[in-house]
């Protein structure tokens, strides 16, 4: 299967593992894709009418996706540009050549792999015409080529559908027409029946003819004309399929055809057996679809055994030999923001017990998936295993966290959570499904979990914290709300416990202006196995957790918000403390985003008005004269000076050195758990350490009691260190280096004997990371050791910064941990501990892609994942050691003679599709591992580019 | 004392050095002279003004009038060489008692209405009207200065604002903006970083040396060029407490003119300026040293909010050694310092805490003990 995106790259996938991408060097939208037949060679349409040759070649033992040849159709000199754009491409059974149709009706014929104009071959309208009947040649004459199918049996001989209606059979060898279909409608598609005995056409009006191919009747009537959502005007059909099967009741496939008025705006795909018919809904608008089909040319039947469907915004497959034609579980190309991801957090190396338990839950939610395995298959996937098992959890702006296997290649969904059910939300989560009734015209369906409407943006996740060993899960989200979660392999139904954290505290008269926090569910509530909450902390005011960390050794979990910070025990379900750290004159982070909403509304309200005026007075003047006119002369005029005024001034920047006023100081951005050598150097202790907007760390000393007495007595917090950083830039990082300046391990890490105990011989040191700066202090008089200042030299700032372990991928025994930070501009700087070295720079994310940069997240060994588009994630590594990359060999087969003796049943489909937010269109064509049949094409243009 | 300290009746066989010092105190006239190019230091000047009038025990301001017959400040070793090589023909020096000067007096014009100035240069508390109240000259702390004149093309203007040293915001905005370049290839429209905005009252506008449409060209001496609007005001921002910036000034009328640098020597012109504008500006980056860079560098204040029984004479002792290690090595005058505030009184007076905390960073002087002479003597700048 090959996707082609608007940008000019061109993916193709095969099995699990298999992929291989290609670019495009003019970055144009492909339009077409088409592989040649039995080769593993591609053949792509750009949008600036330019084809490409593309080959897979082995090459050190792994196949590469390369560009071979590039060409432009050029007509005849003087020949408008029509005359040579493509809109149809058909490459021969043969191989040798393909046939190009295009706007002006001509189709040409060019050699490959050369493309080479084989000029005395190309079938002209005219010649087409010639046997054409008067009347109808009249009527309307043969505009642009829409389709070009090669007959199923007899390879001299291609269909030919022009945009009018004309349909002809032209015979090859004797470069004439033999047949002669005369429709009466606009055409979209075509389709040949497998014994090529029949054909079927789909038109613009919504309906798909049948017609009959016999040697006795060289202009045949069509036999059968149906409009399946008629009588009312439908839309068109925009491509159709018609499979065979040994029952003898066909599938007839098609996309589109609903009825204009009622349906007109759904994205479906129609599957019609027999009696049952069902219309796929997508919940986006569809690009293009193919069906996987029996490929051995000895086959009588089509036996269409499953349905590939790309829409814009995801990959669907529906198994259509199972009975209710399920979906099947992709294993890549998940919708990964079938809800907005609004967070993301990788964990790695996940013990294989924690992996399996995460697998099982998830497979008790996937039981309404087709157990069919994926239908794609083609090449093999040579890539060794994945070294570890990673997980990627996403957050999204539904409530949901999804639970990604992140070790290969591909990102498979393992698990999804959803965090609605404790709460009270206006949509109860069970009658949205299926509120169609059984006798519903159209039979729609909806199928894919794409998803953009959230029903309150309020449940979105914005931090997570999974504990790897104790499978204890921290989620925080937009409306203050912090969940732990523990794992449990079975239902439950219980009650989760509420605590509540005023964050505010002393600070009197503040009002908060933002939205409301989340009605909870009283009583038990009714979990499926996986995840669980126990408890539900609720920051007041409800803004937005800005941190989280969780201490699964000591059971604290520890959130901050803009307003302060909290620190919960999630064992005893007790409060430890909250602290405010809000500034008195902050007075914009009180009110909550409100007000900053209500202010750019109104500012959007009154430059709409003011456009409006300006058009009703610039109207009123052309109207009549008189003096009221030219007082609205006058004032449009002034409107519109004022106008263009705004445009004309310049973006300016405000520089102002930060003053602890600033907004947003108290927004707390990281916390952390460290045990170490807060207050002397001779005993240490447990440590919570905060960082918030405007450059100040808190750190408090802990007091936990211990395992035996956990329960008894509580757990007591003091604060023993408030450090101002004098560049009151954000604090983004706090980490502890133990005596060998290593950063302490992750809990329980020591007790799973995964690391090393932290050195408690020699002195800690504290390194702050800033947006502006990284600080190294000593402990535990916080005296600053080292710094490297990075925003004061090169006007970045840091976005990420984690700590990671890089390994040689020549020793072993050999491996450093430094700091991989990601800036504001994008790149990805290298700085190794603790001497604050800048070893690498690498540039990686664009920097206007500002999505991409809040997206990121690192590993702990050095590689990196970043949203290059809502719905896809880029990885990357800045390891030498873990590498993961898709190695895989697609078989060539030989050529020698027709018939191959080991014919995989993979199929290799093209499909085009244009990632990102908008419009795309795509193709898909289909190449049987047979000689002599190439199964279809079609095009949807997007104008709209 | 200085052998440059020559009596009045030396003047005669040194005429071609020595300048002639009239020094007035009160009512009373002192003349000796100077050698006028070897004036000596300001320190040694000022212990002979106090021996000349007898006045040891006083504690006073030395002001001159200029070739423009402005009333200026003597008190430091730059001004007091200026005011002798600029003597002409000869140095008027007015000795006043420090408790009364006024020092609105000091500055533009204030001795072409000499009778006036005369008058409440004596003791007129009556008659003062109300100025803008200027502090006395050695509590001055630079808020801008031009730099690196000699290395900068004339073109150029090397400005260093001083954010630490004043309450005011630094009070400007830059935009993008194409300027125009000599290459190779002839002349070329880039883009630039430009001033475009001061607000009123702010540091950069108060100096007088930042204008509308000035093009930056370097922060702290890193090249602006390629560097996106956003990239530059971070990198101001992050250097706001002593910040450096390189502007060509969009009016080139007021530039430096080199070769007069030093007044009264105007016939010694410099042959190197057309060297200067060849100079490329990586060059220039390495007159910058890197303790300079550091030396305006803020500390981190911790406070502890713990168990330590010491807190606020601690405060005391540690701040003045630290402090007294600055006036030790002045001229860098590094800043290695960290104030550890020492609060025993936990978490409850945190308000305190915050107080103590927004008054040090309003003006760190106020609550810490600063011996005074040090930041006199030498006329740099300690910021906190």
């Amino acid at each position: 299967m090959a996707i082609g995106t608007r940008s000019g790259a061109i993916k193709l996938y095969g099995a699990p593992g298999v992929e291989f991408m290609g670019l495009h060097e003019e970055n144009n939208t492909v339009m077409q894709i088409h592989f040649i037949p039995d080769q593993c060679q591609l053949v792509t349409l750009l949008d600036d009418n330019s084809l490409h040759l593309w080959s897979l070649k082995q090459h050190s033992g792994a196949s590469e996706l390369r560009e071979e040849h590039r060409f432009t159709l050029k007509g005849p000199p003087g020949s408008p540009p029509s005359a040579t754009q493509i809109t149809a491409v058909l490459p021969h059974s043969s191989r040798e050549v393909l046939y190009l149709g295009t706007e002006s009706g001509n189709i040409f014929v060019v050699e490959l792999p050369s493309f080479r104009v084989l000029e005395d071959r190309t079938i002209t309208s005219e010649a087409v015409l010639q046997r054409v009947p008067e009347d109808y040649c009249n009527r309307r004459s043969c505009e642009l080529v829409e389709a070009l199918r090669e007959h199923p049996k007899n390879p001299d001989q291609i269909l030919i559908g022009y945009s009018r209606g004309l349909i002809v059979l032209w015979d090859l060898q004797n470069n004439k027409v033999t047949h002669h279909f005369l429709g009466s409608q606009q055409l979209e598609n075509l389709y040949w029946q497998r014994d090529g005995s029949k054909f079927i056409s789909c038109h613009y009006d919504g309906s798909y003819t049948q017609w009959p191919v016999s040697s006795d009747n060289r202009q045949p009537e069509p036999l059968e004309n149906i409009v399946p959502y008629g009588p009312f005007p439908c839309k068109a059909i925009s491509k159709i399929y018609w499979q065979t099967t040994k029952n003898g009741l066909p599938y007839i496939i098609f996309q589109g055809g609903m009825p204009r008025a009622s349906y007109g705006d759904r994205h479906s795909i129609s599957v019609v057996h027999g009696s049952q018919q069902t219309a796929f809904d997508f919940t986006s608008r569809v690009i293009d679809f193919f069906i996987i089909f029996s490929s051995e040319p000895t086959a009588e039947f089509d036996d269409p055994s499953a349905m590939v469907v790309l829409a814009e915004e995801e990959l669907v497959v529906i198994d259509l030999k199972s009975a209710g034609w399920p979906a099947v579980h992709p294993p890549y190309l998940a919708s990964l923001h079938c809800s907005a991801i609004t967070c993301s957090h990788h964990v790695s190396n996940i013990p294989l017990k924690l992996w399996e338990r995460i697998i099982s839950a998830g497979s008790k939610q996937n039981v309404h998936y087709s157990s069919m395995p994926w239908p794609i298959d083609g090449g093999t996937n040579i890539a060794p295993d994945p070294p570890q098992r990673d997980l990627l959890l996403t957050g999204h702006e539904d409530g949901t966290v999804r639970f990604w296997d992140a070790s290969g290649v591909c990102l498979h969904l393992l698990y999804k959570l959803s965090t609605v059910r404790v709460f009270l939300t206006d949509a109860d989560p069970n009658d949205n499904m299926n509120t169609l009734g059984e006798d519903e015209w159209p039979p729609l369906r909806k199928v894919g979990t794409f998803d953009p409407y959230s029903d309150d943006p309020r449940l979105g996740i914005q931090k997570i914290y999974l504990c790897k060993y104790s499978g204890y899960l921290a989620v925080a989200g937009t409306a203050g709300q912090v969940l732990v979660m523990e794992l449990n392999d079975e239902d439950a139904e219980h009650v989760v416990d509420h605590a509540e954290a005023d964050l505010l505290q002393d600070q009197e008269g503040y009002r908060w202006k933002g939205h409301e926090k989340l009605k909870t569910r009283d009583g038990p509530v009714r979990f499926e196995a996986g995840f669980q909450p126990f408890v539900l902390v609720q920051c007041q005011p409800p803004a937005v957790v800005t941190s989280l960390a969780l201490h699964s050794e000591w059971k604290l979990v520890a959130f901050g918000t803009s307003h302060g910070f909290g620190l919960f025990d999630h064992q005893q379900k007790r409060l430890v403390f909250v602290k405010c750290t809000l500034h008195p004159s902050d007075q914009l982070a009180l009110e909550g985003p409100l007000s900053r909403v209500k202010s750019l509304k109104k500012s959007l309200r009154q430059s709409f008005r003011r456009i409006r005026r300006s058009r009703v007075s610039s109207r009123k003047r052309r109207g009549g004269g008189g003096n009221a006119s030219e007082v609205q002369e006058a004032n449009a005029k002034f409107d519109q000076d004022a106008l263009q005024e705004m445009e004309l001034a310049p973006v300016q920047r405000k520089i102002e050195a930060r003053s602890a006023e600033d907004s947003f100081t108290g927004f707390v951005r990281t916390l952390y758990f460290a045990d170490t050598f807060l207050r002397d150097s001779s005993r240490h202790c447990p440590s919570l350490w905060a960082g918030t907007n405007g450059g100040t760390v808190y750190a408090f000393c802990l007091r936990v009691p211990p395992a035996e007495r956990r329960m008894d007595e509580p757990v007591r917090a003091e604060q023993a260190k408030e450090i101002q950083l004098m560049h009151r830039a954000p604090v983004v990082g706090i980490l502890v280096l133990d005596g060998r300046s290593t950063p302490l391990p992750e809990p329980l890490e020591v007790a799973h004997d995964l690391s090393k105990s932290p050195d408690m011989q020699g002195s800690h040191q504290l390194l702050v990371v800033s947006e502006e700066q990284f600080k190294v202090f000593t402990l535990p008089k916080v005296s600053s050791k080292l710094k490297l200042k990075l925003t004061a030299l090169e006007g970045c700032r840091v976005r990420k910064v984690t700590v990671a372990n890089f390994g040689s991928c020549k020793t072993d025994d050999y491996s450093e941990n430094d700091l991989a930070v990601l800036t504001n501009l994008g790149d990805i700087q290298i700085i190794s501990l603790p001497f604050l070295k800048l070893q690498i720079r690498y540039p990686c994310i664009r920097k206007e892609d500002v999505s991409g940069i809040a997206s990121c997240v690192f590993t702990k060994y050095g590689q990196g994942f970043y949203l290059i588009s809502p719905s896809e994630f880029e990885r990357f590594s800045l390891s030498t050691k873990w590498l993961v990359e898709p190695r895989c060999v697609v078989d060539v087969p030989e050529v020698s003679s027709n018939n191959h003796v080991h014919t995989r049943s993979g199929v290799e489909n093209a499909a085009r599709k244009s990632r990102g937010s908008g419009r795309s269109s795509s193709d898909y064509g289909e190449d049987e591992r047979k000689s002599g049949r190439l199964m279809e094409h079609a095009l949807l243009n997007d104008e709209s580019e | 004392m200085n052998r440059s300290f020559n009596k009045s009746q030396t003047l005669r066989y040194l005429e071609c050095s020595a300048v002639e010092v009239k020094s007035k105190f009160g009512a009373e006239f002192r003349r000796f002279s100077l050698d006028r190019y070897k004036p000596g230091k300001f320190e040694d000047f000022y212990k002979l003004i106090l021996h000349i009038h007898h006045i040891a025990n006083l504690e006073v301001m030395i002001g001159y009038a200029d070739v423009h017959g402005d009333l200026l400040p003597i008190n430091n070793d730059d001004n007091f060489f200026k005011a002798v090589s600029s003597a002409h023909p000869l140095l008027r020096v007015f000795v006043q008692r420090q408790d009364e000067v006024d020092y609105s007096n000091f500055g533009t014009n204030t001795l072409s209405r000499k009778k006036k100035a005369l008058v409440t240069l004596r003791n007129d508390n009556l008659r003062r009207r109300p100025h803008i109240n200027i502090s006395m000259p050695h509590d001055f702390r630079p808020v801008s200065s031009i730099i690196d004149v000699d290395i900068l093309p004339e073109t150029h203007r090397r400005v260093r604002l001083y954010r630490h040293g004043c309450e005011k915001p630094l009070g400007f905005y830059i935009r993008d903006g194409t300027s125009v370049r000599v290459t190779p290839h002839g002349l070329e429209k880039v883009p630039g970083i430009f001033i475009s905005r001061m607000v009123p009252g702010g540091l950069a506008e108060s100096t007088g040396l930042l204008a509308v449409n000035d093009e930056v060209l370097e922060v702290n001496g890193i090249e602006v060029a390629g560097k996106t609007l956003d990239q530059v005001t971070d990198m101001m921002i992050a250097n706001s407490h002593n910040l450096i910036i390189t502007v060509k000034p969009a009016n080139q009328r007021n530039n430096i003119i080199r070769s007069s640098r030093m007044s009264g020597s105007s016939g010694q012109s410099t042959d190197s300026t057309a060297s200067h504008h060849s100079l490329p500006t990586s060059h220039v980056l390495q007159n910058f040293h890197p303790d300079e860079m550091e030396s305006d560098e803020e500390a981190d204040i911790v406070i502890e909010g713990g168990l330590e029984p010491q807190h606020i004479p601690k405060l005391h002792s540690l701040t003045s050694s630290s402090l007294s290690r600055i006036n030790g090595s002045s001229l860098s005058h590094r800043l290695q310092r960290d104030l550890v505030l020492n609060n025993n009184s936990g978490r409850e007076s945190n308000g305190n805490i915050h107080k103590l905390l927004s008054s040090l960073k309003t003006d760190p002087r106020h609550s810490l003990v600063i011996p005074r002479g040090g930041i006199e003597e030498d006329g740099t700048v300690i910021t906190l």
